[in-house]
């Protein structure tokens, strides 16, 4: 047996009923991860000691019945902004060069209390910022299912550690689209649940009122059980949401749920392909008994403009504490605390980073506040107006994840504002706060996969959820899968 | 052209960060066009919307004055590129 | 040229909460560098503030007693700058809807009334402590204060002498005091001051160029400060050139100030709402919950003082200047009843012995229920009002029990008419060249013969009752 083919559930269920040791898996786990992750570089930092000895300490809490969690003993990765106690954490910068935190995120500490296994630290866009897993300092990860294919981002390791099999499920973080773009670009599930859900305590804050963090997995239960396991309130974190942790009873029924189609996510720009697989996906919902209807939705185009100076605004203020003083790189070209400052922030982010920083300075600007920054806070509410009225008539919007599938290697690097283009489905639903789930729903012409976005309004997961199990149980392409590679390169 | 060279030598001192001369000029360039393209905002009538900061209306969080053990100093000081005598060190500054 | 002065006042206050304004690291003055700090107050990466409720209350509390508008609906904002004690490179603070407004404190100034605005007061997070290394020539970073709350207390330029502005200090940190919000020990900078000064010629409207000076800290270096600042700008402008808007930094020692360096002048602080902390909202119940639980104010205890127990309006002003002599006032008045008495006592002991041995209002020990104690002692004659002062002065400096300490020490008068008669008796008898004196019409000589009695009773006995008796004997004669 395969053990790496299995589903996380699956997984979880082997260990429970004692056919397979908690050891045992987290062992196959790191070999898979030696043996593959140099075609992928998916991950930016692999923890076989610690994840061997938590294997052992999760055995222990299975046989004296004290870990009952259908995680309990199932390998799985973060992304690296996300603070893991002791243990390399990155956002994939130069800058973070070394730091360990005493301290854990609260949704790695609640995957941990549940007893899943900690394989290591997923591979990103630097601080998230990008849409291609280019901009790590640790070099790009590639897509599994093409050649020379980006993996999308900013959770591109997230996206393809899961669609490599290296790790059963992981955690990645959403801003403007960083956990569904890549899900869609890797041909697996992922869901960016509601701004409150999932505390983001610990996690390095890219754009605080937009970040959230959630799970991609292999299947719509995968990723449903992982969401309930790490979402609940948090004292610590103020904008998490007063309400119990997420519990999914997931049903193969979307009869009479009214489903949108927004035009005006269909219109120039979007790959024919995307197109396609994204209206079929609609006429087979149509199919099981879902009620669809098309709507237009005007303000899809003012959501780039408007994420984009709110998520730089935020960013260059969160950016600042990155000073060489407390932690992370230090330039050692300095003469006084002035040229440290600057050295040390010039040499340890790259230029994606410091681009979104200096964008966010600018719009912050004494003379630009009222034309940039609170312009877009004006529009973010038009925006939020614009999901509430379609949310009053539909208890789903279906639309493509991004307007091509995986971009080659290079192709938009050097080409900003084009990258930023490619967000257009994914930022408006984190300037609104909403829940949106991604899954697979075919493939472009060069055997590309796409994703399907369904978005829903503010905490209805459960619906999501419904929706894309359903149709996870009528079609199958979440089921393939890419050629896994073995060996140093790509 | 809102990004001139002033402008952009004004955030970089804001930022803290100090471009080379080839990423200066691209930086720039690249950054003119971003926001030329973010002024499509200005397309909208936004007269009497409120700005929203928090997309939710979650208010009063508050925490009860109890005092808990603060963390140990070796945790704090532990990623630290530059420490003596229990405190981070930096260059010499006037207060 | 005869010049006018303007200023306007922000002072910063640290609140006297158990915790950080938004961890529970303790706000506790002083300990070894960085031991009261953990990941939210050293802003380590992922880390999330909360806001210490306590915080609300008092500043609520505050603007209450300064006649603000409570802003119903506030927010935090962040205020970006570089600068090493501030660990995220912002400041946590109130911009745009600061949590009050519109207030005012009335002073008085050579009985002079006046009405000092109060333009808004906002709470924010404290910053650390950079200590100066003279070994490595380096400085030393301790995150200790950093997060402690603090509430920044903005006025309006209504401000025309130094001796106002001391006059409101005085009345801000009295306030702060009664309502419990902070001991504003200035010396531990828990409370501080920026004086923003400016000056214009007599006969201009329009003001001049204002200078700030930041974070001074006791009323007498302000008032340097104000008195150097303003000699400073008029003789710039004397010699024909222009103030510059900029901020100074007080030097105490050399009695001058100094621009900062232009870099630091260049702010644009880039403020923004803080997206990890969600907006108040404060209910007329809670504002109302608040003004029930305000003690009484100085303002209104001077009313009350001046028509209850008719005191004389400079004794009120003082005590009631004074939480601490508020305290000793109302307690020893419990005991005993008496209002002028325990007035004069303040007015008289407390004062000198503050005085003499230095010690600020709030270091004084004494229980006040035992000068209430002391005063009944004395009404009833036990001991007469020499002794009393000096039982006072041990109860200052030892917090002594004044019924023991009389006891112990034997300090009861001597309350038995024919003890004091034989005395009396003797001196007479010991002093016929006096007497025969006082005989002979001189009154003076009477003094002289108490004197010598109350010697031979070691002072214990009660002077009317000496005097009646050697009246009497005289008589007799």
């Amino acid at each position: 047996m395969d053990l790496s083919k299995l589903t996380a559930l699956e997984a979880g269920k082997l260990i429970k009923n004692k056919e397979i040791s908690v050891a045992e898996i987290t062992k196959a786990a790191l070999e898979n991860i030696e043996k593959t992750d140099g075609c992928y570089n998916a991950f930016v930092s692999v923890c076989h000691d610690e994840a061997m000895k938590q294997a052992d300490m999760v055995q222990k809490g299975i046989d004296d019945g004290t870990l009952t969690s259908p995680l309990a003993g199932v390998p799985m990765a973060v992304k690296d902004n996300m603070c893991t106690k002791g243990i390399l954490t990155t956002a994939a910068s130069k800058i973070l060069t070394g730091f360990r935190p005493f301290y854990n995120s609260t949704a790695v500490e609640k995957l941990e209390n549940a007893g899943a296994i900690l394989l290591g630290k997923l591979n990103m866009d630097e601080f998230a910022m990008g849409s291609t897993t280019e901009t790590s300092f640790y070099g790009p990860t590639i897509n599994p299912w093409g050649e020379n294919r980006v993996p999308g981002g900013s959770s591109g390791g997230s996206a393809v550690a899961v669609a490599t099999d290296q790790a059963y499920f992981t955690l990645g973080s959403d801003t403007g689209g960083s956990i569904r773009q890549p899900a869609s670009f890797c041909g697996v599930t992922g869901i960016k649940p509601t701004y409150g859900t999932v505390s983001r305590y610990g996690l390095l804050a890219y754009a605080s009122s937009l970040d959230q963090i959630g799970p991609i997995g292999k299947t719509v239960e995968d990723v449903a059980e992982v969401l309930s396991a790490i979402s609940g309130h948090d004292s610590k974190d103020s904008t998490s949401v007063n309400q119990e942790s997420l519990k999914f009873n997931l049903e193969n029924n979307v009869k009479g749920k009214r489903i949108g189609i927004p035009l005006d996510y269909f219109g120039k720009g979007l790959d024919t392909d995307v197109k396609a697989r994204v209206l079929e996906a609609a006429k087979k919902l149509e199919s099981m008994g879902a009620v669809v209807e098309e709507f237009n939705m005007p303000e899809l185009e003012y959501a780039i403009p408007t994420y984009y100076i709110i998520a730089c605004a935020e960013a260059s203020s969160n950016l600042s504490r990155y000073d060489g003083v407390k932690y992370g790189y230090s330039s050692p070209n300095f003469e006084d605390l002035t040229d440290l400052y600057y050295n040390s922030r010039s040499e340890g982010f790259g230029m994606e980073v410091k681009r979104r920083i200096m964008i966010g300075a600018f719009v912050l600007s004494s003379g630009y506040y009222d034309a940039y920054y609170k312009k877009a806070l004006m529009v973010k509410a038009l925006i939020k107006q614009s999901f509430d009225r379609a949310f009053d008539k539909y208890d789903a919007i279906l639309s493509p994840t991004a307007p091509t599938t995986a971009l080659k290697i290079g192709e938009n690097l050097n080409d900003p504002l084009k990258m930023y283009l490619g967000d257009i489905y994914t930022v408006s639903v984190n300037l609104a706060g909403l829940p949106s789930i991604v899954v697979p729903c075919g493939f472009d012409r060069e055997g590309l996969p796409v994703g399907l976005q369904i978005t829903g309004k503010a905490f209805s997961e459960n619906t999501l959820m419904n929706v894309a199990y359903s149709f996870q149980q009528e079609t199958d392409f979440h089921l393939k899968k890419p050629v896994i590679k073995t060996g140093k390169e790509a | 052209m809102v990004i001139d060279d002033k402008m952009i030598d004004y955030i970089g001192e804001l930022a803290r960060l100090r471009l080379k001369d080839e990423e200066r000029e691209n930086a720039k360039n690249e950054m003119n066009k971003i926001i030329d393209y973010m002024d499509i905002l200005n397309q909208l009538d936004t007269t009497g919307i409120e700005a929203m900061s928090h997309a939710f209306p979650v208010k009063n969080v508050f925490r009860e004055d109890i005092v808990e053990p603060s963390k140990d100093r070796q945790d704090i000081l532990f990623n630290a590129p530059n420490k003596k005598d229990g405190a981070f060190k930096v260059p010499k500054t006037f207060e | 040229m005869e010049f006018l002065t303007t200023m306007g006042l922000e002072v910063h206050c640290e609140l006297s909460t158990k915790t950080k304004i938004f961890c529970s690291c303790t706000t506790e003055f002083g300990g070894e560098p960085n031991t009261h700090v953990c990941e939210v107050c050293t802003g380590m990466p992922g880390s999330l503030p909360v806001l210490n409720k306590q915080v609300v209350e008092y500043a609520i509390r505050t603007g209450l007693a300064t006649n603000c508008t409570i802003t119903q609906y506030n927010k935090f904002d962040r205020k970006n700058y570089f600068y090493p004690d501030l660990p995220k490179a912002y400041q946590v603070s109130q911009l745009y809807l600061p949590i009050c407004q519109n207030g005012h404190i009335d002073i008085e100034v050579n009985g002079v009334k006046k009405s000092i605005r109060i333009k808004e007061i906002h709470m924010e997070e404290d910053a650390g402590k950079l200590i100066h290394d003279p070994w490595d020539d380096c400085t030393l970073v301790d995150y200790n204060r950093c997060g402690v709350p603090l509430l920044e207390i903005v006025s309006e330029p209504d401000f025309e002498s130094g001796d106002e502005v001391i006059a409101y200090l005085t009345k801000l940190k009295s306030i702060l005091q009664y309502i419990d919000v902070s001991d504003c020990k200035m010396e531990q900078g828990s409370l501080r001051a920026d004086v923003n000064l400016s000056v214009r010629p007599v006969g201009q409207t329009e003001l001049g160029t204002r200078t700030e000076m930041k974070n001074i800290n006791s009323f007498k270096a302000i008032a340097r400060a104000i008195e150097g600042e303003r000699k400073r700008q008029i003789e710039v402008i004397e010699d024909g050139k222009r103030v510059i808007q900029e901020t100074r930094r007080w030097d105490d020692n050399k009695g001058a100030s100094f621009a900062m360096r232009s870099k630091e002048n260049a702010q644009d602080y880039r403020y923004f709402p803080e997206p990890d902390l969600v907006p108040i909202e404060i209910s007329d119940e809670w504002i109302d919950d608040v003004r029930k639980s305000l003690p009484e104010l100085p303002s209104q205890k001077k009313e009350r003082y001046l028509s209850e127990y008719g005191l004389p309006e400079y004794d009120v002003d003082i005590i009631t200047g004074s939480k601490y002599l508020v305290k000793i006032f109302e307690e020893a008045l419990n005991v005993c009843g008496e209002a002028k008495e325990v007035s004069n006592w303040i007015m008289g002991e407390v004062l000198r012995l503050a005085s003499d041995t230095g010690t600020e209002f709030e270091d004084i020990k004494f229980n006040p229920e035992n000068l209430g104690r002391l005063i009944v002692i004395l009404k009833n004659k036990v001991i007469n009002r020499g002794t009393a002062k000096e039982v006072f002065e041990k109860m200052f400096t030892e917090n002594i029990e004044p019924e023991q300490y009389i006891k112990e020490n034997g300090l009861e008068m001597v309350n038995d008419d024919s003890a004091v008669l034989a005395v009396v008796k003797t001196v007479i008898e010991a002093n016929p060249k006096a007497v025969a004196e006082y005989k002979g019409g001189s009154a003076k000589v009477k003094g002289f013969i108490v004197g010598q009695c109350m010697k031979q009773l070691k002072g214990k006995a009660d002077p009317g009752t000496v005097n009646k008796i050697i009246a009497e004997e005289l008589e007799k004669l």
